[in-house]
C-alpha cells in the first residue's frame, strides 16, 4: 500500500518560491491501477517522481507498505528504488546499449550474474513480444517497441510498484491502447500496483480502477473512476470529463444550461427528451451530446437549453426524480 | 631558382629524407598518441567532475573546489604552448630528469593537453539526455554506476570523436615542440627548414605531417560512426 500523507513540495528559485504540490493525501491499494490526471504544470510529474525520491518532498511522507521513504538512507533508497520502478514518456532507453543489455541493466546493477539476467530479460522480451529484437538497438525500433523494452526494464526486478509517467504520450492511438493493454495484463497477472500520470482521459478510462484529479498543485477529487467520470463534482474535473461544455457556456450567454448524465441501462432504452416533451411540455434544445464506456459500462452526457427559466427550473426538477439520472445546471 | 632543381640538391634531399624521416615520423605519432593518452587518463576523471559536481549535477562538489578547477584549466589553456613548454621546465626536470629530448616534451605536451581534454570530455557528457541519468537513478544505480555504466558509456561515439580532435591538436603541438628538442617532424621542419634553409626536406615534413593528421581523423571518423549505435545500420 502506498500512502501520500500532506505532502507537498515547493521549489525555491531566485525569483521565489513555487508551491508545485499542496497538502496531497492519496491512499493507492496494492495491486490497483491508479491514474492520476491533471493539465500541463498541474504537478503530476513532481508528485510521481516523489513517490520515488527523485524529488525530495518539502513536507509530509510517503509511506509504501508503511516505510517512511523519506527516511531511508541513500543505500535503502537505491534498494526500494528496484520495487518501485518506472517508465517514461521518452522511454528513455540507454541507446549505445542493445535492448537486451537494457533489459539486463537493472539486474546489472543489483548485481544479478550476467548469465542469470539474460536469462531473465529474455523471458521478460518474451511477455512484451519482442524477443526477437534482443540483439537490436533502441534506435532500430519504433516508440511503442521502445516502451515495450522500458517496461520489460521496468519488471526486471521484480517491483511491487510501477510509476508511469505520461508513458504512452508519445504514441499514437492504437500503439497507446498496446501499451495500455499490455500494462493492464502485468498488472493482472503480476499484481504489481500501477500508477499511471496523464493528462489524456481517454487513459484512465481505458485501464484505471481509481483516479485523482489534481489542479494547480492539489488535489481536486479522488475516487473510482466510473464515479467520478459519471458525476465529477469539482471544477478540475469537470473540466476534464467535459471539455466541450466550457466552449457552448461561452457562446450561449446569459441562457442557463442543464447537464444530464446516465449511467448504464438508461441510455439505450429511454427517449428521454420525447418523456420530458410529452410529460411535462416541454421542449428542450440538444445542445451536445456524448457517450463513453467506463469499465464497461456506458455513460452518456448531455447539454440541454431552454426557451424560458422556467421551463430550466422544471425540467431540472422532473429530470432529477428520475432514478440513476443527474441533472446539474452547468456553472 | 637553378640550384633548387640542380641533381646534386635533390639527390642531398633524398638522403636526409631516407636517414631521418622515418624515425621521426615513429617519433611524432608515438610521442602524439602517447601524450594523448596520459592527458586522457588525467582529463577524463577531471571532465566527469566538472559535470557530475556542478551545482544541479549527481554528486555536487563543494563550489570552491569547483571554482578552482575551472580556474586552473582556464589558466593552463590561455597560456600559449610555446610558453608553457618553458614555463613547466622545472616539473619536466623533476619527472625526466631533462629538459631536452623527444621525452622531456612528453611533459608540456599533456600539461598543455589535459585541460583541454577535460573540456572536451565536459562538453561530451553534456550531451546526455538528462532523463536518462534520471531513469538510471530511478533503478537504484549509485553515482559512481551513472558515471562508469551510463554517462562514459552513452557518450563514447562523442568521446571518441573528441578525443580524436585531441589527437590531432597534440600532434601540431608536437611539431613545436621540435624547439626545445622534441623529436620527431617538428624537429626535422625546423633544423632543416629554419637554421638550414632546406626549404624541401621542411617541405617533406609538412607533408607527413598532414598526411598524420588525416590519418588520425579518417581513424577516428571511422571507429565513431562504427561504435554509435544510435546510427540505424
Ligand atoms: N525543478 C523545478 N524548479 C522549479 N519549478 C519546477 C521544477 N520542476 C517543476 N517545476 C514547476 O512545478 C510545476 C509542476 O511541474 P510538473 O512537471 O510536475 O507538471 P506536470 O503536471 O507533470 O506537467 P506536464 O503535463 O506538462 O508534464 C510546473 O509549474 C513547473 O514549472
Ligand atoms: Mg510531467
Amino acid at each position: 500500500m502506498i500512502e501520500i500523507k500532506e505532502l507537498s513540495k515547493t521549489f525555491s528559485s531566485h525569483n521565489g518560491d513555487f508551491e508545485a504540490l499542496k497538502n496531497i493525501n492519496i491512499t493507492i491499494n496494492d495491486g490497483e491501477i491508479f491514474g492520476i490526471i491533471g493539465m500541463s504544470g498541474a504537478g503530476k510529474s513532481t508528485l510521481v517522481r516523489c513517490i520515488n525520491m527523485l524529488e525530495r518532498p518539502t513536507g509530509g511522507s510517503v509511506l509504501i507498505d508503511g516505510v517512511d521513504i523519506g527516511a531511508l538512507s541513500a543505500g535503502e533508497l537505491r534498494k526500494m528504488r528496484r520495487n518501485v520502478t518506472m517508465i517514461f514518456q521518452g522511454f528513455n532507453l540507454l541507446m549505445q546499449r542493445n535492448v537486451l543489455g537494457n533489459v539486463c541493466f537493472p539486474l546489472e546493477l543489483s548485481g544479478v550474474p550476467k548469465k542469470e539476467a539474460e536469462k531473465r530479460a529474455l523471458e521478460l522480451l518474451e511477455t512484451v513480444g519482442l524477443k526477437d529484437k534482443a540483439k537490436s538497438y533502441p534506435a532500430q525500433l519504433s516508440g511503442g517497441q521502445q516502451q515495450r523494452v522500458a517496461i520489460a526494464r521496468a519488471l526486471a526486478t521484480s517491483p511491487k510498484v510501477l510509476l508511469c509517467d505520461e508513458a504512452t504520450s508519445a504514441l499514437d492511438p492504437k500503439t497507446t491502447r498496446s501499451i495500455l493493454s499490455l500494462i493492464k495484463d502485468i498488472n493482472k497477472k503480476l499484481g504489481i500496483t500501477v500508477i499511471i500520470i496523464t493528462h489524456a482521459m481517454s487513459v484512465i478510462e481505458e485501464i484505471c480502477d481509481k483516479v485523482a484529479i489534481i489542479d494547480n498543485g492539489e488535489i481536486a477529487e479522488t475516487g473510482a473512476v466510473s464515479d467520478v467520470f459519471s458525476s465529477p463534482k469539482s471544477r478540475a474535473a469537470r473540466n476534464l470529463v467535459y471539455p466541450e461544455e466550457r466552449d457552448y457556456l461561452e457562446r450561449s450567454s446569459g441562457q442557463r444550461l442543464l447537464r444530464l448524465v446516465f449511467g448504464g441501462e438508461y441510455s439505450a432504452d429511454v427517449p428521454l427528451i420525447a418523456k420530458l416533451a410529452m410529460d411535462k411540455g416541454i421542449a428542450a434544445n440538444i445542445i451536445m451530446a456524448s457517450t463513453k464506456t467506463i469499465g464497461g459500462n456506458a455513460y452518456g452526457n448531455m447539454l440541454l437549453s431552454f426557451k424560458s427559466d422556467s421551463d430550466f427550473v422544471s425540467a431540472k426538477e422532473y429530470f432529477g426524480s428520475i432514478e440513476k439520472l443527474a441533472a446539474e445546471e452547468v456553472q | 631558382m637553378d640550384r633548387l632543381f640542380s641533381q646534386e640538391v635533390i639527390e642531398e634531399t633524398l638522403k636526409i629524407v631516407q636517414r631521418e624521416i622515418p624515425l621521426a615520423v615513429w617519433e611524432t605519432f608515438y610521442v602524439t598518441l602517447l601524450s594523448t593518452l596520459f592527458a586522457v587518463i588525467i582529463g577524463l576523471p577531471l571532465g566527469v567532475l566538472l559535470v557530475v559536481g556542478e551545482k544541479d549535477g549527481i554528486r555536487p562538489l563543494p563550489k570552491a573546489l569547483m571554482s578552482f578547477l575551472n580556474v586552473l584549466i582556464n589558466i593552463l589553456r590561455s597560456v600559449p604552448f610555446l610558453i608553457l613548454m618553458i614555463l613547466v621546465f622545472p616539473l619536466t626536470r623533476l619527472i625526466v630528469g631533462t629538459t631536452v629530448g623527444t621525452a622531456a616534451s612528453i611533459v608540456p605536451l599533456v600539461i598543455a593537453a589535459f585541460p583541454f581534454v577535460a573540456r572536451l570530455v565536459e562538453s561530451s557528457l553534456r550531451e546526455i539526455d538528462p532523463n536518462i541519468i534520471e531513469a538510471a537513478q530511478s533503478m537504484g544505480a549509485s553515482e559512481f554506476e551513472i558515471v562508469t555504466k551510463v554517462m562514459i558509456p552513452e557518450s563514447v561515439p562523442s568521446l571518441i570523436s573528441n578525443f580524436t580532435i585531441a589527437v590531432t591538436t597534440v600532434l601540431s603541438y608536437t611539431a613545436m615542440s621540435g624547439i626545445i628538442g622534441g623529436g620527431g617532424l617538428g624537429k626535422i621542419a625546423i633544423n632543416y627548414g629554419y637554421y638550414r634553409y632546406k626549404y624541401r626536406v621542411m617541405l617533406i615534413a609538412v607533408i607527413l605531417l598532414i598526411l598524420l593528421v588525416q590519418v588520425f581523423q579518417t581513424v577516428g571518423s571511422k571507429l565513431v560512426v562504427k561504435l554509435d549505435k544510435r546510427l540505424k545500420k
